[in-house]
């Protein structure tokens, strides 16, 4: 029978080809437009480490000194050297990595390049197992390379190619500002999205955090050792008081660091809650700290849902689409209407002839869907163009766009549940037609 | 033209009405709002910097050694001001849409309890004020010996300007002059306001605070030093910037310039509201396809209706209507559809504009994009049935003998 209402349906298409191609290209121009947005939503807000993301945590204290009898103060999105580095030291996570990010000058021995402003992320061995960053050649650095501060590094495959042509590099000498740093381990590409790692402030940007998507750093060094290089270089994100300029950044009255800590289970999870509660309160009672009960652990999900990664102009784009979308079925459930009743006679011989409600709905309904698949296919050719379209803007996410095959399927999949959806009342219709009257006008 | 027989014809046709209505009524919600954003955006984009934009250029150093950083003043600010077509060199901390730098929370007491807000503190040396073309609205510019050496960030205690917005958010309803207010320990004094003087790039705070900004003057030195503020006739501009980039691997081998912020402030203008221009872009394409797509509508609907009504019209047409009483039935049809969808629609607006201020940064929707939306949807409806009711009065009385 499908075989049958196919054929009819492609007949009927073709015997008023303007009003299909109207229809069609509606269903296109809406599944297009919102398909890109959907596709850009759905890779910006995706898990950048589906693997690991339920069992990485941010734990963050309050150092504010500030009294806050209403409690309104969430704190602030780092923490101070001291608190991380209690934190990170007392080693009661499952792994742990200290996080700052800075920029320097980086020249490369023997290479005759200018030299560059190359950014630094600053953290501590777990880093590399826990987020599970891929690597091309050699490794991270130990646990003891923290503690000894060693000059060693670990550079991204993208300044692996500009600066070594892409060969294997470890054991070569990078100078970063005066120091010679030897490299002891280079990453495959890796582009997590958005750069989990680094994302703070998100809830001060004003929506636009296109930023959030960045690369990943050319340069990776041990926490310890690159303070000693770098200090004037890190980043901080806020400071209470204006620090003194003598002031080594580790006692900075500022928040600069960021911890990240890997738990693998709830119970631990709940145990490390407690535990950095505890600290708070025992900080409190050394006078260190102010805020004891102000602490909280985030899921990575959590955070980045809490600084809300995806720029404010994608979630408004989204919208737009979809009101476009809901615009376009309007417009193809008036069209379809009027395709089906101008057929009223037409059904009406059907349904003398034996044909029952349903099939008349069933028929009108194959109709629907062959123009949502022939739409989905336009629309699926737009999403192409409109991807393309982005591509070429300069945002920072512009190279991660691309159609999965998730989003492939979701693109049909939903330009024929909308042409039914937008097929079922006129189908409906089309099937109540009274009999007698449509046999009488004939 | 009676409306009477128009109106019974479309309560038998309630589901076709009713959709067509409903389309007209979401392209009516979401084009008020989209031309809003449109209109917000623009505003945006024409803030105004309070700079002579098209005589400045900046050019940002970074990877120096810190202790040397006198000695990169004196020789970048000589190595620039030798490069002909110069009108002059200083040393500024940041410029308007370049990256921030003195961004810093400030209060009106000194004990830190009152909160004034986020502002940005442009930190610049001798030369500086007069370069940038502020324009002096009340007090008086700063002289040359308030611009003192700095231990910090900024100065100690130092005699400031703010901007004519700040200084209304801060005193309102006061006189600015010789009001005080501090950052941390850091204590300032108000000797002029500027008219203007917007914010950096990436500083704290809405489109609102875009001109919260407090001119602070100061000696260059180790905490003022990298990025220089050139200034030039417009027209030499571009080949000065191009010189002093150039100048640069002479005068100061051992920094390196930041590519991305050594530009003119009308380059860092242009890409600091890129994305609001492809925004603004991408809301027009919406509104041309939204349109585009509701008269599609319209006109299927409506040969649809013609194509139905052609006997009924063939008999009008025999009993003595004119081809103009047919043309004006379907016209007043559309009418009526359409102004059905516009009072649902400007509902709508509504609803929708009030979603949006939950969301982001919106005033309210000003009431007059309402009656305009509206013209446009008649405006769009009339020329969309159009086509369709030519068609109508054209079928000849004839039709009303035959049999279909």
């Amino acid at each position: 029978m499908f075989g049958y209402y196919l054929d009819l349906a492609l007949r009927s298409l073709k015997r008023n080809k303007v009003l299909t191609a109207l229809m069609v290209i509606a269903i296109a121009v809406g599944i297009g437009a919102s398909m890109t947005t959907l596709t850009v939503m759905h890779l910006l807000s995706g898990d950048p480490i589906p693997t690991r993301s339920a069992t990485l945590f941010y734990p963050q204290v309050d150092p504010s000194p500030d009294p806050d009898p209403g409690h309104t103060h969430e704190a602030w999105d780092m923490m101070d050297y001291r608190s991380a580095m209690d934190l990170w030291a007392a080693h009661r996570a499952d792994r742990q990595a200290m996080v700052a990010s800075g920029s320097l000058r980086l020249t490369a021995p023997e290479v005759n390049q200018p030299p560059l402003m190359a950014q630094m992320l600053s953290t501590t061995s777990d880093f590399f197992p826990m987020f599970d960053v891929p690597f091309q050649y050699g490794g991270g650095w130990q646990p003891q390379d923290d503690q000894s501060r060693s000059r060693v590094a670990v550079i991204s495959s993208d300044l692996n190619i500009k600066l070594f042509g892409g060969a294997n590099s470890v054991g070569r000498t990078l100078r970063l500002k005066d120091n010679d740093v030897r490299i002891i381990g280079v990453l495959a590409p890796w582009r997590p999205s958005p750069q989990f790692y680094d994302v703070a402030g998100g809830r001060f940007s004003n929506g636009k955090t296109a930023s959030f998507y960045n690369k990943p750093e050319d340069v990776f060094m041990p926490f310890s050792s690159s303070l000693d290089i770098n200090a004037s270089g890190t980043n901080i994100f806020t400071c209470w008081h204006v620090p003194d300029a003598d002031t080594k950044i580790e006692d900075k009255p500022c928040v600069w660091v960021a911890l990240w800590v890997q738990l693998d289970s709830a119970a631990k999870a709940s145990n490390y809650r407690r535990f950095i509660a505890d600290y708070a309160a025992q900080q409190k009672a050394l006078g260190r700290l102010t805020h004891a009960d102000n602490t909280t652990l985030r899921s990575l999900m959590q955070w980045l849902d809490f600084n809300q990664v995806v720029p404010s102009d994608v979630r408004l784009q989204t919208w737009l689409a979809f009101a476009f979308l809901l615009i376009c079925l309007f417009n193809t459930v008036g069209l379809l209407l009027a395709k089906f009743l101008r057929r009223s006679g037409e059904i009406g011989v059907r349904r003398a002839l034996g044909a029952t409600q349903g099939a008349v709905l069933a028929q009108c309904l194959v109709e629907a869907g062959l123009i949502g698949l022939i739409g989905g296919i336009g629309g699926w050719l737009l999403t192409l163009l409109g991807l393309a379209l982005i591509r070429q803007q300069p945002v920072e996410y512009a190279d991660l766009l691309h159609l999965d095959s998730m989003m492939f399927l979701t693109t049909f999949v939903m330009a024929i549940v909308a042409s039914l959806l937008a097929g079922a009342v006129p189908a409906w219709r089309a099937s109540r037609v009274a009999l007698g009257l449509q046999l009488k006008t004939l | 033209m009676q409306i009477q027989p128009v109106l019974s014809a479309l309560r038998r046709h309630r589901l076709a009405t009713l959709l067509i209505a409903l389309e007209i009524a979401l392209a009516c919600a979401v084009l008020c709002n989209a031309c809003f954003l449109i209109a917000n955006r623009v505003g945006l984009m024409h803030v105004d910097s309070g700079v002579d934009e098209r005589s400045l250029a900046t050019i940002s150093l970074t990877g120096y050694d810190d202790a040397k950083s006198t000695d990169l003043n004196a020789r970048v600010t000589s190595g620039l001001r030798a490069i002909p077509g110069v009108q002059s060199v200083s040393v500024i901390n940041q410029v308007p849409f370049g990256e921030h730098a003195g961004t810093a929370g400030i209060t009106l007491d000194s004990a830190g309890k009152q909160f004034g807000g986020v502002v940005d503190f442009y930190v610049a040396g001798p030369e500086s004020f007069k370069a940038l073309g502020l324009q002096v609205v009340e007090g008086r510019a700063p002289s040359s010996d308030e611009y003192q050496p700095l231990q910090q960030f900024v100065p100690s205690n130092a005699n400031v300007l703010v901007t004519r917005t700040l200084a209304d958010h801060l005193w309102p309803g006061v006189d600015a002059l010789g009001k005080e207010f501090w950052c941390d320990k850091f204590h300032f004094r108000v000797v002029g306001v500027v008219a203007n003087l917007a914010k950096a790039e990436g500083s704290e705070g809405g489109p609102s605070t875009i001109q919260w900004s407090v001119f602070t003057p100061a000696q260059p030195g180790p905490n003022l030093s990298g990025r220089y503020l050139l200034r030039a006739d417009p027209s030499q501009l571009w080949r000065v910037l191009r010189d002093a980039r150039a100048a640069i691997a002479t005068v100061a081998p051992d920094a390196v310039v930041d590519q991305l912020q050594s530009q003119t402030i009308t380059d860092l203008r242009e890409r600091h509201f890129r994305q609001d221009r492809v925004m603004a872009g991408m809301l027009i394409g919406v509104i041309v396809a939204l349109l585009l797509v509701t008269a599609l509508g319209i006109v299927g609907l409506a040969s649809f209706w013609v194509a139905q009504r052609r006997r009924q019209i063939g008999i009008r047409r025999a009993i003595g209507a004119t081809r103009g009483d047919i043309l004006h039935y379907f016209q007043i049809e559309n009418f009526l559809i359409v102004t059905f969808g516009i009072v649902l629609g400007m509902v709508l607006a509504y609803a929708l504009n009030l979603l949006l201020m939950t969301q982001y940064e919106l005033p309210r929707l000003p009431l007059y994009y309402l009656p305009i939306g509206a013209l446009i949807l008649w405006g769009l409806g009339q020329l969309a049935v159009l086509g369709p009711a030519m068609r109508a009065a054209a079928v000849p009385p004839v039709v009303a003998t035959r049999s279909v």
